[in-house]
């Protein structure tokens, strides 16, 4: 690698940034998901917003793709490198001794996560790039015209209970994930001081308050079926 | 007490390696654990093999050289200590020890337990030195230096470069180390003069040396003699990225 990618601490930064951005990606969309459940129109309203926006559709998502391919890149090319400097592994070695779970396998709550997302662009993402730019439907309404879609295509998408426990359980991944790489991006930067230890319990809260709302989502539209 | 260890054998550098068991008994309580190994090598004389080889020198907890990796942790499962501060009553009489070198690409084994660290100096040399004179001790008030800012560059200087935080690390990165050579100097106004070449400089040979990368798991922290913080590693992405940044 050369350039920016070249130093270890620029690659700790890439990480970190990407990190950072793909958090906030998950306020807004968690945001956006938590109004299906109080109001059907709400939702329906920001959904369809979302979907037309041309600034967010063209810009926002294009940038919010490279978001993931970039990290997920950079981790399995930060775990290969790392394995790679140990070449003769220990015999014994007593990880859980001074390290978390959580940061010592970042890469599988990263694959799990991957899986999760290739699941949900099957499930969403394909589909509404089908409908809108295959068919070039951008109404957003139902096919018998009376409403918006957004709301009935997720409620129905959570009618399967495997489904349910597929996305239940990559949302613990990503907590465990998160539990270890929100708080890890501000070391990653350069913020360890003073207010380090209230920033660790605001961005454990995130890592899982978040998840843990889109879990209940889920389930919300389970049960209501 | 009597202990069955379980040591890593290793002829030379390309030789290959192999765990090999040992049996220890009658050892004190108050025995340090090289004391212990050196108890096994007197053995092993007498029955005209091999002795171990392994790091060893000041055994006062300051001069860095010994390592071992003993069951599964870097300098053993007391906190704070060297190895050469571990006595054998923090294990259980009977109990099986694991002892392996220091592992990283970047410290290669040269024989046994002894690993060849000067991947460290290399890193050293390349700026972890003010290169001017700094003269002959001035009046104590000539430069003012808060008591905070004083006492976090002396933690920074206690690092004696072990290479525990390497041998710990999961990814076998080297920034704990690195990051405490870059503090020390950083904090302190006459270190200030050579900031940006210094952490650019050390960064990069810490690279070339293969070190892994850091992804945060503070291992190394917990496994640091000498109780380096994370707050070390921190500062020094802050002064690379702020040096980046100058060029």
């Amino acid at each position: 690698m050369s350039g920016i990618l070249s130093s270890s601490l620029a690659r700790k930064y890439a990480m970190a940034l990407s990190a950072f951005f793909l958090i906030f990606f998950l306020l807004i969309h968690v945001s956006v998901n938590l109004l299906s459940v109080f109001s059907e129109d709400a939702f329906n309203t920001a959904s369809h917003f979302m979907g037309t926006n041309p600034l967010i559709q063209f810009i926002m998502q294009p940038i919010l793709i490279f978001g993931v391919v970039f990290h997920f890149v950079m981790g399995f090319v930060l775990e290969l490198k790392n394995k790679s400097a140990r070449s003769v592994k220990y015999v014994k070695n007593n990880g859980a001794a001074n390290a978390t779970w959580m940061s010592r396998n970042m890469i599988y709550s990263g694959l799990a996560i991957l899986a999760f997302i290739v699941l949900h662009f099957i499930d969403f993402w394909i589909p509404e790039i089908n409908t809108k730019y295959i068919h070039g439907d951008t109404s957003g309404l139902l096919q018998n015209g009376e409403g918006l879609r957004y709301f009935e295509e997720l409620h129905l998408k959570f009618s399967n209970p495997l489904r349910v426990g597929a996305y239940v359980l990559a949302f613990v991944f990503l907590a465990l994930h998160l539990l270890h790489g929100f708080q890890s991006a501000f070391q990653s930067m350069g913020m360890n001081n003073k207010y380090t230890k209230s920033f660790k319990k605001w961005t454990k809260g995130y890592a899982i308050i978040v998840p843990l709302l889109f879990i209940i989502i889920a389930l919300f539209h389970f049960f209501n079926q | 007490m009597d202990f069955t260890l379980k040591i890593w054998r290793q002829d030379s550098a390309n030789a290959q390696g192999s765990m090999k068991d040992y049996k220890v008994t009658d050892i004190s309580s108050d025995t340090s654990f090289l004391e212990m190994l050196d108890v096994l090598n007197q053995q092993l004389i007498e029955k005209g093999e091999d002795v171990i080889a392994f790091d060893n020198d000041c055994r006062e907890g300051v001069c860095g050289m010994c390592s071992l990796y003993i069951n599964g942790e870097a300098h053993g499962p007391k906190k704070l200590v060297t190895t050469c501060q571990l006595y054998m009553r923090s294990f259980k009489d009977g109990q099986t020890i694991y002892i392996e070198p220091f592992r990283a690409d970047a410290f290669p084994i040269v024989k046994d337990l002894v690993v060849d660290r000067s991947a460290f100096e290399r890193i050293q040399q390349a700026g972890g030195y003010n290169s001017f004179d700094t003269g002959s001790a001035e009046d104590a008030n000539n430069i003012l230096i808060d008591k905070e800012t004083a006492a976090a560059a002396f933690d920074s200087a206690e690092c004696i470069g072990c290479g525990a935080c390497v041998a710990t690390c999961k990814n076998s990165s080297a920034m704990l180390f690195v990051s405490a050579k870059v503090s020390q100097f950083a904090l302190l106004p006459q270190g200030r003069i050579e900031a940006t070449s210094r952490v650019l400089n050390m960064v990069k040979q810490m690279d070339e040396e293969g070190f892994g990368n850091c992804t945060n798991t503070g291992a190394c922290e917990v496994e640091c003699p000498k109780g380096i913080s994370l707050e070390n590693i921190a500062r020094m992405n802050r002064e690379y990225l702020a040096a980046s940044l100058k060029g």
